[in-house]
C-alpha cells in the first residue's frame, strides 16, 4: 500500500497542544485502526482514526514530527496509507469507553459506531486538568454520558478515571479503553475481577506498520498486526504488558 | 502416496530440521518470544534480525512499503546489539521447550574486524548456526559497497567469522553482482559451511507523484517478494551449480510450490520472509502443507529425492554429485 496525499480541510485546536486535522478523504476502516500518517521529508507516524468519513485525526504536539504536523494549515497536503491492525469489537448493550488524554482520539470512532447501532455507551475520560480533557463536546453530541476525572480535580472526580468509575463498573456489559499503559493495566484488572468482557488499545515504537519488522513486539504480539486492539483475556499472561516496552533499536527495558 | 508419507525433513551442516521453511532473517525476529512464536506456527528453523555490535535505530519512517508486486524496504539494520540479542535467543530457546527448532543467529558489522568480533560475541548465545549478513543494501551510504560485492572481500569476511567461531556459518549473499557463483566458490574456498542467498534485490526506488519524493525516507531499498522470485531462483541454481555446500534459498517463495521450486535448484531449505507478512505467522504450517501435498502427487518421496532435480546432471549441488 503506497501513501497517498490528501488535503487539510479543516483544523481545529483542542487546547494549546491538541489539533485535529480534517481531511478530504474518507477511509473504510474500523475504530482502533490506525494509520501511518507521512510528511515527506518529516517522517511518518502511526496515528489513530478519530473520524473516518471526512478522514479525521487528532494529534498531540510531542515531538518533531507532529511538530510539523501542526505547522500545516488548510489546503496542505498530508501522506497517508491504512488502515492498518485489528479494531475494536462493536459490541455489548452497555458499553464503557476509558480513554485517559489523548487515548479519547480512537474511542471517540468507536462511540460513534456504537451509538449508531443503538449501544448506550458512556465515556470515561481522564487527564491531567481540564484543559487536557479533549474531544468532550463531541462525544456529547454523538449521544454518549460523560464521567470527567482529573488529577487536579479543577475539573469532575479528583484522581484516576478508572477509581471514578469503578463503583458503577456493574452496570456496564462491555469496557473498552485506550490511554496510558499504567491506566489500560488498571483497568485490565477490575475488569479481569468483575469478569467484564475488555478491549485495550496498546502502543509501542512502530516501524513498518504491518508486521514485517518485529519492533512493536509486545510479549510474543505484534502490536501493529495482532494489536493494537488486545482483548484483556489474551494478556493474562503476556510478560511485557504494563511492565516492559521496547526503544527504537529494539532493546527490551521496563516501562 | 499419501502427504503424510512425505518425509519433509531435511539439514544444513548436520543441523536437523523437521520442514524446509525457515523464517528469514529481518523478519519479526526481534524478540525471542515472537522467535518461540514463529517455531509453534510451523517453521523448521528460525532466523534473527541481524544484529552488530552496538544497538542501531536504523533509519527514519518510512522504512517498508508494499508496493504491490512485492515489497521495498530499508529498515536500516536497527538491532539492540549483540548483548541483548544474546538473551533473546536465550529467551527463545528456553521457551521453544521440547518443540524446540534451530536458531540461526544473524550479524553484520562495520568492518571486517568486527564481523569476527561480533561472530564470537553472538556464540556465547550457542545458536545452531550463524548466519553473516554481508549482503545489506540499505546501508551502502553508511558502509560503501557490499562486503559480498567482490569476491575477494566476501572471501575475507568469511575467514574472519570462521575463525571466531566454532559454530557453523552460513554466508548471506546479495543478487546485485554480476555472477554470484563466483562469490559462492570465493566464501566457500574461505571456509563458509553454507550459502543463503538471495538477500533483497536492487536497491530499488518508489516515488509519490504528486509530492516527486521517494517514498522511502532512506530515498532507496531492497526489493523482496513474488517480484523477485525469479531472480532468486536463478541465483541458487548458480551457486549450486558451482559449489556443493548448503544452500538456503531466499526471495519471495510464497507457498508450497514455491518451496518446491528452489529445492529443485538445490536448495536445502527455503527462508520466508515477505509472505509472513501477506500470510501471517500460520504461513509455514500452510507452506509446509502444500509442499506435502505437491510432492505426493509428484511421487516424491522426501527433500532429498526433490532437491537438485532443476539442476544439470553432475552439478556440485545435486545430491550423490562427487564433486
Amino acid at each position: 500500500m503506497i501513501p497517498q496525499m490528501s488535503r487539510i480541510t479543516r483544523v481545529l485546536f483542542e487546547n494549546r497542544s491538541v489539533a485535529t486535522f480534517e481531511l478530504d478523504a474518507c477511509v473504510d476502516a474500523e475504530p482502533g485502526q490506525f494509520l501511518m500518517v507521512w510528511l515527506p521529508g518529516e517522517g511518518e507516524k502511526p496515528i489513530s482514526i478519530m473520524d473516518p468519513d471526512p478522514l479525521t485525526i487528532t494529534v498531540a504536539r510531542v515531538g518533531p514530527f507532529s511538530t510539523a504536523l501542526h505547522q500545516r494549515q488548510v489546503g496542505d497536503a498530508v501522506g497517508w496509507r491504512g488502515p492498518f491492525g485489528r479494531p475494536f469489537t462493536v459490541d455489548g448493550r452497555h458499553l464503557l469507553l476509558v480513554a485517559g488524554g489523548y487515548g479519547a482520539a480512537p474511542l471517540h470512532f468507536l462511540a460513534r459506531r456504537a451509538c449508531d447501532a443503538g449501544i448506550s455507551t458512556t465515556l470515561a475520560l481522564g487527564a491531567r486538568t481540564g484543559d487536557d480533557l479533549i474531544l468532550v463536546d463531541r462525544f456529547r453530541a454523538i449521544g454518549c454520558t460523560t464521567v470527567l476525572a482529573t488529577d487536579r480535580g479543577d475539573v469532575g472526580y479528583q484522581g484516576f478515571v478508572t477509581d471514578a468509575i469503578l463503583p458503577d463498573l456493574a452496570q456496564f456489559d462491555r469496557v473498552a479503553a485506550c490511554g496510558p499503559e499504567a491506566m489500560l493495566y488498571a483497568v485490565a484488572r477490575m475488569c479481569w475481577d468483575a469478569g467484564v468482557p475488555a478491549e485495550v488499545s496498546l502502543e509501542r515504537y512502530m516501524k513498518c506498520g504491518f508486521g514485517i519488522c518485529g519492533q512493536c513486539a509486545m510479549g510474543d504480539k505484534l502490536v501493529c498486526k495482532d494489536g493494537p486492539v488486545f482483548d484483556i483475556e489474551e494478556l493474562r499472561h503476556n510478560r511485557d504488558f504494563a511492565r516492559f516496552t521496547r526503544t527504537a533499536t529494539g532493546r527490551r527495558v521496563s516501562l | 502416496m499419501s502427504p503424510e508419507e512425505v518425509d519433509l525433513s531435511t539439514a544444513i551442516c548436520g543441523v536437523h530440521l523437521r520442514n524446509p521453511t525457515m523464517l528469514a532473517s529481518g523478519i519479526v525476529g526481534l524478540s525471542g518470544e515472537v522467535l518461540a512464536r514463529v517455531a509453534r506456527c510451523g517453521a523448521g528453523a528460525v532466523v534473527t534480525k541481524s544484529c552488530s555490535l552496538k544497538p542501531r535505530v536504523g533509519h527514519p519512517n518510512p522504512v517498508v512499503v508494499d508496493y504491490g508486486a512485492g515489497v521495498i524496504n530499508a529498515v536500516g539494520l536497527s538491532n539492540p546489539g549483540v548483548e541483548a540479542m544474546v538473551a533473546e535467543i536465550r529467551d527463545a530457546r528456553e521457551l521453544m521447550g521440547e518443540e524446540r527448532v534451530p536458531i540461526v543467529a544473524s550479524v553484520f558489522a562495520h568492518s571486517i574486524y568486527d564481523f569476527g568480533t561480533v561472530a564470537r560475541y553472538i556464540s556465547e548465545a550457542e545458536p545452531d548456526l550463524i548466519e553473516a549478513n554481508i549482503s545489506c543494501p540499505n546501508v551502502e551510504e553508511e558502509f560503501g559497497q557490499l562486503f559480498s560485492s567482490t569476491p575477494y572481500v566476501a572471501a575475507q569476511v568469511t575467514r574472519r567469522v570462521k575463525s571466531s567461531t566454532n559454530i557453523p556459518v552460513i554466508v548471506k549473499l546479495s543478487p546485485n553482482v554480476p555472477n554470484i557463483a563466483e562469490v559462492a566458490k570465493a566464501v566457500v574456498a574461505a571456509g563458509a559451511d553454507a550459502i543463503s542467498a538471495v538477500n533483497t534485490a536492487g536497491p530499488g526506488m518508489l516515488l509519490d507523484v504528486e509530492s516527486a519524493r521517494p517514498v522511502l525516507t532512506n530515498r532507496v531499498g531492497g526489493l523482496s517478494g513474488p517480484a523477485i522470485r525469479p531472480l532468486a531462483v536463478r541465483c541458487v541454481y548458480d551457486i549450486a551449480n558451482a559449489v556443493s555446500v548448503p544452500v538456503i534459498g531466499i526471495g519471495g517463495q510464497s507457498d508450497g510450490r514455491d518451496v518446491a521450486e528452489m529445492i529443485s535448484v538445490g536448495a536445502v531449505a527455503v527462508g520466508v520472509g515477505t509472505a509472513v507478512y501477506r500470510r501471517g505467522m500460520e504461513v509455514f504450517r500452510h507452506m509446509t502443507t502444500e509442499l506435502a501435498e505437491l510432492m505426493a502427487r509428484l511421487g516424491i518421496d522426501s527433500i532429498e529425492r526433490l532437491r537438485g532435480r532443476g539442476l544439470p546432471a553432475g552439478a556440485p549441488g545435486r545430491p550423490g554429485s562427487d564433486a
